[in-house]
């Protein structure tokens, strides 16, 4: 791969997973309540996608990997402030709504515009990348649709693992049922890979790469263009938290050997 | 409107079998067809479907169709989209209904945006009723739970297991219909190599087991002797594991150890993460060790019915209404001492029932399978 790749990661924005989540009605559908002044985090599988494009690039030359990331203005850049010192990027950011409840077909179409639009694309060094599903709508199905949109036929979900081949073949690892890895064997890019965990630690936080990415980053966000996505006719009936709330019986005066008794007969109670 | 649904499934593994998630997903679009009066239809996938009709021979289906070929025997996106495309558009429906597979949820997608329609996934529950279609899922990672409607069609819904009775119907003599579908070389880039699955012994992941076993990072910190002691965990917990035919699930804490140079548990991968960037795995039970039980690992337990937590923590997370019951206790002697006890009763068989072991569950697994063909 003499040329290297060129990767594209999709990733968004989402409450820092520590946060309460109370859902409110609002005339646009259901969003979360305080939605603007709840922490926010860079969405976590769509974090190991970037970390895991960041490495593939550094290993093979003439690689660049650009971060399209769609979420409101101010909350893009406060998470961007930390993630720019992790890994080398260009960021391409659309100014619209992150919440899980906006449409997986409206934003796919408004990020593969934004894909494509990205100046000297070359289609045949593609490899797009994003988490197999995000922490706020949890579908998994907003990159198969951009796939779909840019003509990318080859697509894994669930991608622990890429290894470029001597004969510059991918070797891909997907999660599949029953803590397995399916493994395939792709003949190269165009390619899209939907990362699960992979097998990197998150970055260090390097100021030098900081530095580096925000020249780029803070024209990205002044440029980022507003975006009103529409619902695509999908109406919520309702949304609401879970109803159940256990009554915990808390033992504190039984003996290891009780305890272990009694966790023996619940075991084996059908 | 008048709807009409197709149900998608595709062959297993083995070849000769249909995923037990499936049958759940085709019980769903029998009740969905019933209650709407709508005719169904079954499209079938796989390198060899002859004995999938006559398996589902008395389910109802209108008609019944199938993607046959070498090419369609491995779970690949490209040929799995374009086999998945020419079912629906030899049969036109307005609602399609597939199991939540790992192959179905990378292929599916994509086959929404082919035919105009719309796709949503995890689905726990699909109710007809006022004139329209509603499917129930979760979002943020099962914290909140939506209904959800659409206008659009196709409407796909994938099914997440666990969520809908199986369909049991007896065998017959089903036909079907072939639907010939002639792969380009562009859809063949990708070849399936193999399945890599950790050795059986040391396979802990396990959806059929009925108890779920969380570890969380307390295993691997300093105990009330002020040392670690990782190599008495694993052994408890593999011990453990052995003897009881659990599932192992892990905190975030403890699996992502393994990538800041901590003392860690050997056998606990990512794989095994329960929780917001985890699984949420379904079991009737769940036990949690040596975990605080904060909320964004509590979230992958959301299907997980009756729950027990042991923390030397009485103000831990579990005790906040997310255990049904919580021991204040060291899980490292507590587990010795239920290992000692499963050990006791595995030898004496008579004087209690034995909990189900993994090979139990596997055997238990067949059978029910062979019951299912045989009808």
């Amino acid at each position: 791969m003499s040329m290297g790749y060129q990767i594209v990661v999709c990733g968004s924005i989402v409450p820092d997973p520590l946060q309460t989540l109370e859902p409110i009605d609002t005339p646009a559908g259901p969003a979360l309540k305080n939605e603007m002044l709840l922490p926010a985090v860079l969405d976590p599988w769509a974090g190991h996608a970037l970390y895991e494009a960041a490495n593939l690039a550094s290993r093979v030359p003439g690689s660049k990997v650009w971060l399209v990331s769609l979420g409101a203005k101010a909350k893009l850049q406060q998470v961007m402030m930390t993630i720019a010192q992790k890994v080398s990027f260009e960021l391409l950011a659309i100014d619209g709504p992150a919440s899980g409840f906006v449409d997986a077909h409206s934003v796919a179409e408004i990020l593969a515009e934004a894909i494509t639009a990205i100046p000297c694309l070359d289609r045949s060094r593609l490899l797009l990348f994003g988490g197999w599903e995000s922490a706020s709508r949890g579908a998994g199905v907003t990159l198969q649709l951009i796939g779909e949109r840019l003509g990318i036929l080859d697509q894994f979900q669930g991608v622990d693992q890429v290894s470029v081949q001597a004969d510059g073949s991918l070797e891909i690892l997907e999660r599949i049922e029953s803590g397995r890895h399916q493994v395939s064997s792709c003949s190269g890019p165009p390619a899209l890979l939907g990362w699960a965990t992979g097998s990197l630690p998150e970055p260090r936080n390097n100021p030098q790469i900081g530095m580096v990415n925000m020249r780029t980053v803070m024209p990205a966000l002044q440029r980022a263009k507003p975006t009103t996505l529409g619902q695509n006719a999908l109406r919520y009936r309702s949304v609401s938290p879970p109803k159940q709330q256990r009554q915990t019986r808390v033992v504190k005066d039984l003996s290891a050997d009780e305890v272990a008794g009694e966790i023996v007969e619940w075991i084996a109670r059908k | 409107m008048t709807e009409s649904i197709l149900f998608l499934a595709h062959v297993d593994e083995s070849g000769t079998a249909l995923p037990k998630i499936a049958f759940e997903a085709l019980g769903a679009a029998l009740e969905l067809a019933q209650r709407l009066g709508s005719p169904l239809d079954i499209g079938l996938i796989g390198e060899d479907i002859q004995f999938a009709p006559d398996l589902l021979a008395t389910a109802g289906a209108r008609r019944i169709l199938g993607v046959t070929g070498a090419d369609f025997a491995k779970p690949r996106f490209a040929s799995d989209a374009a086999a998945t495309e020419a079912v629906c558009r030899a049969t036109t429906p307005s609602l399609i209904l597939a199991p939540g597979t790992s192959r179905f949820l990378r292929a599916l997608p994509s086959l929404a945006q082919r035919l105009h329609g719309q796709v949503d996934t995890h689905i726990t529950s699909v109710e007809a009723g006022e004139g329209a279609i509603s499917a129930t899922r979760w979002f943020y990672r099962q914290r909140l739970e939506g209904v959800i409607q659409r206008d659009a069609r196709p409407w796909i819904l994938l099914v997440d297991s666990g969520c809908h009775e199986p369909w049991h119907g007896a065998p017959g003599r089903g036909k079907w219909e072939e639907v010939v579908v002639t792969l380009p070389p562009e859809a063949k880039r990708t070849m399936v190599v193999e399945i890599r699955a950790p050795r059986a012994d040391a396979q802990t992941i396990r959806p059929d087991a009925e108890l779920l076993f969380v570890a969380g990072a307390g295993w691997t910190k300093k105990q009330s002797d002020g040392k670690v002691h990782p190599e008495q965990a694993e052994t408890l917990i593999l011990d453990f594991l052995r003897a009881s035919g659990a599932s192992l699930g892990g905190s975030k804490s403890l699996v992502d150890q393994s990538g800041e140079s901590q003392a860690v548990l050997g056998f606990m991968t990512h794989m095994n993460q329960v929780g917001q960037t985890g699984a949420t795995p379904r079991h009737p039970k769940g036990l949690s060790t040596c975990c605080h039980g904060e909320e964004p690992h509590v979230v992958g337990w959301r299907f997980i019915n009756e729950r027990r937590a042991i923390n030397l923590d009485p103000n831990c997370g579990w005790a906040r209404g997310k255990a049904d019951v919580l021991y204040v206790a060291d899980a490292f002697q507590v587990m010795a001492r239920v290992n000692a006890l499963l050990g006791t009763r595995t030898a004496d068989p008579e004087q209690i029932e034995p909990v189900a072991s993994n090979k139990n569950l596997a055997t238990e697994a067949l059978e029910s399978e062979k019951v299912k063909q045989v009808g």
